[in-house]
């Protein structure tokens, strides 16, 4: 995939201008001009809403295609994670799954719930020795830790500060690979099968490495009507599975608060509206009696990740059917702690901060108060901004004009056909 | 530079709102460009300065006055007022009611982490008229 590329795109002829992705976006990130919606990418935080939420489905996640993934490097290891087990109907043995990666092309897979385990562990560790300071909050989700750096970033220094497991995996198994068949690293590629595209935003753009070790992010959605005919030809399915049900547990919302925080006092939420107002709730240090924090944009966990193809809820139930399920282990040597802890920390990214010095930044809010004033507080979206308050923004901030207000618009053509203003 | 003045009514019957008086000061702040940690110590001190306006006062009004130097806020209701100041400071002495405690409010550590939180904190209070509180925040 084209690492300069942003994950989320439009296309412009499915696209209807309809700004409900305007309205819904969390970091106020899109406009609509010309009829078509357009991303401001600085400001994505790749949360997936306006993918899920757009009628005409002219959204697109952007990530690589599985054909190219697998022909990119002479051995491609296939970092499994939990949900995709949660996508098949009655499977129950995890191998049978992982067999079937296998003869699609893979060469080796590696469970990506064993990466869970290890930062589990590592927490539990770390938290018991008083190593972290508490209240923590997870950093397994991409968009959460770019939510936090973007609206609360007061909140950076209570992220967990050990990689994703998706991040750990992809490390985790080019180690592995690169031991067991003596390929140097660079010959092996990490491709991991997504529920989400906020994988490829981390992949492109990690926030707390220099570089990911994941070599190609592929839907779970292109993946599943292959997989889903080769795994019902399995009959023998080899030993390949690694990881226990607890890492399994991870692939839905508050997984990995009941592996690592089993009986300290956490808290897990699901569902964006939800997350942000519990994140505000964080900031005022309403909960003190909370020690962990677990974040899940997506309804449900990664099981409602918009790249995934099953119901979310349906997921989660099949999920723990599997966990249930008392599978094969092949033995492994356990994942070297050195990989787990983050390169380097994350910077606050404040997108809706307004620019330069407090009192300049002071000057313009006055100025788009006095802005805001003028229009009728309705929030129509008409001029594709989110809000009015969006507009008085973007106006001030030199990125529109007051004319694209149907209502101020209406007010001066009266004021010059009749002589005379609106009622409104 | 003249400041910033911002102004929220606490309803006094309902603890879940509370808190929100905060959560504005503090997405201004951020927009303006604060010092991230220095806005969650505003955001703490105001929270606790709300529920305490819920739990004793019936609520109030509260008034942020921001300038790039000192961010200012005071919290006035015309509640029972604050006999005894010093008692008041004191961790763990609350005059909150039973039923107040079962909902986990009036822990008596609000007024000591208000002060805590801020650079400055002053109480005006007259029994049975109403009290004030102003804390100060100073940006470095």
């Amino acid at each position: 995939m084209d690492k300069t590329l942003h994950p989320v795109t439009l296309d412009r002829d499915l696209c209807t201008g309809c700004t409900t992705c305007v309205k819904r976006c969390p970091t106020e990130a899109i406009r609509v001009r010309n009829k078509h919606a357009i991303i401001l990418h600085d400001r994505c935080i790749v949360c997936s809403e306006c993918i899920r939420l757009c009628p005409a489905h002219a959204k697109k996640a952007q990530v690589d295609k599985l054909a190219d993934a697998l022909a990119a490097h002479p051995y491609t290891v296939a970092l499994v994670p939990p949900v995709l087990y949660a996508q098949f109907s009655g499977l129950r043995d995890r191998n049978i799954a992982l067999t079937a990666l296998l003869q699609l092309g893979f060469h080796a897979v590696f469970e990506v719930a064993e990466a869970a385990e290890a930062i589990s562990a590592a927490t539990q560790e770390a938290y018991q020795s008083g190593a972290l300071d508490t209240p923590l909050i997870s950093s397994s989700c991409p968009t959460v830790r770019r939510i936090i750096r973007a609206r609360f970033p007061s909140l950076l220094s209570s992220l967990l500060p050990f990689h994703s497991p998706m991040e750990l995996a992809a490390r985790a198994a080019r180690q592995r690979a690169a031991e067991a068949t003596g390929l140097p690293p660079g010959d092996i590629g990490c491709v991991y099968l997504s529920p989400c595209p906020a994988a490829a935003a981390e992949m492109c753009d990690p926030l707390c490495c220099d570089s990911s070790a994941v070599s190609a992010v592929v839907s779970i959605a292109e993946l599943y009507p292959r997989l889903l005919t080769q795994i019902k030809k399995v009959t023998q399915p080899q030993i390949l599975a690694t990881a226990s049900p607890r890492g399994i547990g991870w692939g839905v919302s508050g997984g990995e608060s009941r592996a690592s925080f089993e009986h300290v006092a956490y808290l897990a939420g699901d569902g964006m509206e939800n997350i942000l107002q519990t994140l505000e709730n964080v900031e005022n240090q309403q909960f003190s009696t909370v020690k962990f924090y677990e974040f899940s944009p997506c309804t449900a966990g990664c099981a409602g990740g918009a790249l995934t193809v099953e119901n979310p809820f349906i997921a989660r139930t099949r999920l723990s059917r599997i966990m249930a399920h008392p599978t094969e282990l092949a033995p492994h040597a356990p994942i070297d702690p050195a990989l787990l802890r983050w390169e380097r920390h994350m910077a606050p990214a404040p997108v809706l901060r307004l620019g330069g010095s407090i009192a300049d930044a002071m000057a313009k809010l006055r100025r788009i108060q006095e802005q805001e004033n003028r229009f009728i507080g309705m929030d129509c979206g008409a001029c594709g901004a989110p809000s009015c308050h969006a507009l008085a923004e973007d106006i001030v901030e030199g990125m529109a004009n007051e004319d694209q207000c149907i209502f101020l618009m209406r007010e001066k053509l009266q004021k010059r056909l009749y002589g005379r203003q609106s009622d409104l | 530079m003249d400041s910033l003045e911002l102004t929220y009514q606490v309803p006094g019957d309902d603890f879940s709102r509370a808190g929100e008086a905060s959560s504005a000061v503090k997405r201004t702040l951020k927009t303006l460009g604060f010092p991230p940690d220095l806005i969650r110590r505003i955001a703490i001190a105001m929270y606790e300065a709300e529920i305490n306006m819920v739990i004793h006062a019936d609520g109030g009004v509260v008034t942020a006055r921001i300038s790039p130097e000192l961010v200012e806020v005071s919290f006035a209701d015309v509640g029972p007022g604050i006999p005894d100041i010093d008692l008041a400071m004191q961790e763990g002495y609350s005059t909150a009611s039973e039923q107040v405690r079962d909902l986990g409010f009036g822990a008596g550590m609000g007024l000591p982490n208000m002060k805590k939180y801020a650079d400055d904190m002053t109480i005006t209070t007259t029994v049975g008229v109403g009290t004030t509180v102003l804390l100060q925040f100073q940006i470095a």
